[in-house]
C-alpha cells in the first residue's frame, strides 16, 4: 500500500485526478477494451471530478472509452431528486464530459427487486472484466461506500445486510478491483486514517481492508495525518522523496514501481 | 370543499407543477412512477380522515390517474410520429436562469423545448446529436418585444395586398432574430375598423422557427379608445369612445367571444381609462384573456388605480403620451408608487430620446420588477434615414435614432432594436446584467402570463435562446432548436 501526503484538499484532488488521468491514458482504452472506473460520491471526490472535467475541457482526456460504476445509491429516492447519487454524478461529472450514457452505471434505488438489482450490478461489473481502478473516499468512521461499521460485512450484494436506506457495493467488490485509490482529507478523518493503516484489518473501520489489497493507494492531506505516528508519516514521506527526488519521477511508473534497469 | 379535499388538491397541484417539465421528455415510466408517489402522498393526507371522505379520495385518484396517463401516452405517440428532432447540447455557457448566472450547467434542447438533461441522459442513453460550445458567452432566453409597430419598411397598421402583407410580416419576423428577439407582439396604432378586420388575421399567433422567424404572440392594439389630447402620432380622426361598453371593443377589434375567448388574436390593448365607457369595459376585457394596458391617457392617479383594480396590468410606454408627473396628482406615472393596488408592469422605450435616462433610472429604482423593455419601433427600424409612414401618417427618419411626424415634429415611434434597449437600460440604470436581461425576457413573459414557456431557461420552456457577450451584444441565437449564427 502506498500513502501519498499532500498539503491540502486542493493538492490531494489534483494529485488524484492527474493520477487517474495518467492511468486512463496509459491504459489506452478502446471500445472493446474500456477502462473500468469505480466512482464515489460525497465531499471527498468533488475536487477530483472538478480536475477531471478540466482535463477533459483542455482536451487532455476523453471518457469515450471509459466505463464507470458508482458505489451506491439511496433506496426509494427518485432518480432525479437533487440528493440522489444520480444527480450528484450528473452535476459534478457526467454533464461536463463525453462519456457515453450506456457506459455509466449507478445502482437503481427504485428497482422493484433490490436484491436482483444488486446481483445484476455485480454481474455487470464482472461482464466488463472487473473494475480497473476504484476511487473511494471514507467517512470519519472509516466506512467505504455505504458500508457503515454497524452494518459492515463483506456482503457483496446480500440484501439482508445492506444498510436499510441504500444500495451499495460491498467491501468485497472494492477489494476485487485491480487497484483501489482512496482520498482522505481533513482532521476529522485523522483517526480513521490511523485506524486504517496503523492497526489490523477490522470491521469497525471497513477501509482497513485495503491493507490486504496488492495495489492500494491512499492520498491524504496533512490534516488527516494528525493521528498517525510521526514514524509512519516520515516513512511514507521518505518513500515519496526517494522515488521522486532521488530516483526521479521520470524513472518511476505510475504505480510507484521503478522503471530503471540496473546494469 | 372540505379541508381534506383542499389539502389533497394542493398536494396534487404541487406535484403536477413540478412534473410539467418532465412530461415533455416523454418519459412515461418516470411520470407513472411520480404518479405513484403523488397518489401515496394523497393517501397519506387522507389517512386520518373520516369515513365519508373516502369517496373524495377515490374520485380524485381515479380522475387524475386516467387523465394524466392518457395525456402522457398521447404526447408520447405524437412525438414518435414526429420523430424529426435532434438533441442539442449547449456547453460552456453562462446561463441566466432563476435570477442567477449559472456557469456550471448545460442545456439540452429537444423538439423545440428545453428538457431536463439529467433525466434524458439516464433514461434514453443517447448522446446529443449536436454539441454547441458557447465559449463562455451568456446564454439568455430570447428577447420578447411587446410593442413594435413595424420594421424593415413594414408597417403592421397599414393595409396592403394580402401577399405583400404576408411577405412583410415574414420579413420582420425573420429580421428580428438577429437582434435576439425571438418573440414579439406586433402593434397596431389607432386605425379604422376595416384595418383591424383586414390586418389582424395576418398577425395570428404563430410559432417561431427557422422558416417563420420570431414567434408572433398575438397583437397589441394601441388605441383607438384613447385620449385625443395624448394621441401622440396617432391619427386623431380614428379615436373613439366606448359608449357602447365592451361590445364596442368586440366590434372594433372583432374579438372572439364565448368559447373562443382563449384564442384571441388581440393579446394586449392600450386604453385611456378616462375615455367614456372604457373603465366599465376593463373587467370584460380581462375576462376575454386580454392584457389591459394604460396609455395615451391623461388619467388621474385615482382613475389609474381604479383601472388597475379592475385588472389593468401594464402601462404603455411610461412617461410618453400621459399626464406628466405632478406631485399632487402623479397620474398614471403615480402607479409606480401605489400601495393600494398591485403595481403594474410598465413598458419603457430605452432609446435615450423618448425618455431621459434619469427618468428611466427613477422608474427602475422605484419598481425594478415591473420594467418591460419595448422598442415601439416603426417601419423605418433597420432602414436608412428617409421618409416613411406610420399608419397613414407621413414621418421622417433623421439620423439613426429619431423619427418625427413631418407635419408637427412630434416623436413618431422609435427605430431602436430590442438588444440596444437592453444595453441602454443597463447603462442608464446601472442595473446588473441579469436585471437588464430579465426586463426584456422574464418580465414581458410574466406580463403575458407565459412565463412557463417564454422568458426563462427553465425545463419545459421553449428553446428560444440568445447568446450574449459581456457587453450584451448578440452573438448568436437559437429559435425552437434551430441555430442561427450571424
Amino acid at each position: 500500500m502506498r500513502l501519498i501526503i499532500r498539503q491540502d484538499y486542493d493538492q490531494v484532488s489534483e494529485y488524484m485526478a492527474s493520477y487517474i488521468r495518467d492511468r486512463i491514458i496509459e491504459f489506452n482504452p478502446t471500445t472493446n477494451r474500456p477502462f473500468v472506473l469505480g466512482l464515489p460520491t460525497g465531499s471527498s471526490p468533488v475536487g477530483v471530478y472538478k480536475n477531471l472535467v478540466k482535463y477533459h475541457q483542455n482536451g487532455q482526456l476523453s471518457f469515450k472509452n471509459v466505463v464507470t460504476f458508482n458505489m451506491d445509491e439511496y433506496v426509494g429516492l427518485p432518480r432525479d431528486h437533487p440528493e440522489s447519487y444520480h444527480s450528484f454524478m450528473w452535476h459534478h461529472l457526467f454533464k461536463h464530459i463525453d462519456i457515453l450514457p450506456q457506459n455509466v452505471h449507478i445502482l437503481d434505488g427504485n428497482a422493484d427487486d433490490l436484491e436482483e438489482e444488486c446481483r445484476k450490478y455485480e454481474e455487470k461489473i464482472k461482464s466488463f472484466g472487473g473494475v480497473e481502478l476504484f476511487l473511494g473516499g471514507i467517512g470519519p468512521d472509516g466506512h467505504i461506500a455505504f458500508n457503515e461499521p454497524a452494518n459492515s460485512r463483506f456482503f457483496d450484494g446480500d440484501i439482508s445486510k445492506v444498510p436499510r436506506m441504500a444500495l451499495t457495493v460491498g467491501v468485497g467488490t472494492v477489494m476485487d478491483s485491480r487497484e483501489v485509490a482512496i482520498i482522505i482529507t481533513g482532521a476529522h478523518k485523522a483517526l480513521a486514517l490511523a485506524k486504517c493503516i496503523e492497526e489490523g484489518v477490522n470491521h469497525m473501520w471497513t477501509v482497513s481492508a485495503i491493507q490486504l489489497h496488492p495495489k492500494a493507494l491512499i492520498v491524504c492531506d496533512e490534516d488527516a495525518t494528525l493521528e498517525l505516528h510521526v514514524k509512519t508519516v516520515k516513512y511514507f514521506k521518505s518513500i515519496d522523496h526517494v522515488l521522486h527526488n532521488l530516483v526521479g519521477s521520470e524513472n518511476v511508473g505510475l504505480q510507484g514501481r521503478s522503471l530503471l534497469i540496473f546494469i | 370543499m372540505s379541508n381534506t379535499e383542499r389539502k389533497v388538491v394542493r398536494v396534487l397541484v404541487t406535484y403536477f407543477t413540478v412534473m410539467r417539465g418532465k412530461i415533455l421528455e416523454w418519459d412515461i415510466i418516470e411520470v407513472l412512477k411520480s404518479m405513484g408517489i403523488i397518489l401515496q402522498r394523497a393517501d397519506m393526507e387522507l389517512a386520518h380522515t373520516r369515513e365519508r371522505d373516502r369517496y373524495t379520495k377515490h374520485a380524485l385518484t381515479n380522475t387524475i390517474k386516467t387523465a394524466r396517463v392518457n395525456q402522457v401516452v398521447s404526447k408520447l405517440q405524437r412525438d414518435k410520429d414526429h420523430n424529426c428532432s435532434c438533441l442539442v447540447k449547449i456547453v460552456n455557457a453562462r446561463l441566466i436562469r432563476n435570477h442567477k448566472i449559472i456557469d456550471d450547467d448545460v442545456l439540452y434542447l429537444y423538439n423545440g423545448k428545453i428538457i431536463d438533461p439529467q433525466t434524458y441522459f439516464f433514461t434514453f442513453g443517447d448522446l446529443p446529436d449536436v454539441v454547441i460550445d458557447a465559449k463562455g458567452l451568456l446564454v439568455a432566453p430570447g428577447f420578447i418585444d411587446v410593442q413594435i409597430n413595424g420594421a424593415f419598411g413594414v408597417d403592421f397598421s397599414q393595409m396592403q395586398s394580402e401577399e405583400k402583407m404576408r411577405k412583410g410580416i415574414d420579413n420582420v419576423a425573420k429580421g428580428l432574430l438577429k437582434y435576439g428577439c425571438t418573440s414579439f407582439v406586433p402593434t397596431i396604432i389607432s386605425s379604422g375598423i376595416e384595418v383591424y378586420q383586414k390586418v389582424l388575421p395576418f398577425l395570428k399567433p404563430r410559432k417561431g422557427n427557422k422558416t417563420n422567424g420570431a414567434e408572433i404572440l398575438g397583437v397589441h392594439v394601441e388605441g383607438p379608445f384613447i385620449e385625443p389630447s395624448k394621441c401622440g402620432a396617432h391619427e386623431e380622426s380614428h379615436l373613439r369612445s366606448a359608449s357602447g361598453g365592451f361590445s364596442d371593443f368586440v366590434k372594433v377589434y372583432g374579438l372572439n367571444e364565448g368559447k373562443d375567448q382563449k384564442d384571441q388574436i388581440v393579446k394586449i390593448v392600450t386604453v385611456a381609462p378616462e375615455v367614456e365607457g372604457v373603465s366599465d369595459s376593463l373587467e370584460d376585457l380581462v375576462r376575454a384573456h386580454i392584457t389591459v394596458s394604460l396609455g395615451h391617457s391623461s388619467a388621474t392617479v385615482a382613475q389609474a388605480e381604479l383601472a388597475v383594480e379592475k385588472g389593468a396590468r401594464f402601462i404603455t410606454h411610461l412617461f410618453n403620451a400621459m399626464q406628466q408627473f405632478h406631485h399632487r396628482d402623479p397620474g398614471i406615472i403615480g402607479l409606480l408608487g401605489t400601495k393600494r393596488v398591485p403595481r403594474p408592469y410598465y413598458g419603457i422605450i430605452c432609446d435615450g430620446i423618448h425618455v431621459h435616462q434619469n427618468s428611466i433610472k427613477m422608474a427602475y429604482d422605484s419598481h425594478p420588477e415591473g420594467a418591460v423593455l419595448v422598442t415601439d419601433a416603426m417601419a423605418a427600424m433597420g432602414l436608412p434615414p428617409g421618409d416613411y409612414t406610420l399608419g397613414d401618417i407621413p414621418v421622417r427618419k433623421i439620423g439613426d435614432e429619431r423619427v418625427e411626424v413631418i407635419d408637427n415634429g412630434r416623436l413618431a415611434g422609435s427605430v431602436i432594436t430590442i438588444d440596444a434597449c437592453v444595453r441602454n437600460f443597463r447603462e442608464f440604470t446601472g442595473c446588473s446584467i441579469i436585471e437588464a436581461v430579465e426586463a426584456a425576457t422574464l418580465h414581458p413573459a410574466e406580463l403575458l402570463g407565459i412565463q412557463n414557456i417564454k422568458g426563462t431557461l427553465n425545463i419545459g420552456a421553449d428553446a428560444d435562446l440568445v447568446f450574449l457577450d459581456d457587453d450584451l451584444r448578440v452573438m448568436r441565437q437559437c429559435i425552437s432548436n434551430n441555430n442561427t449564427k450571424y
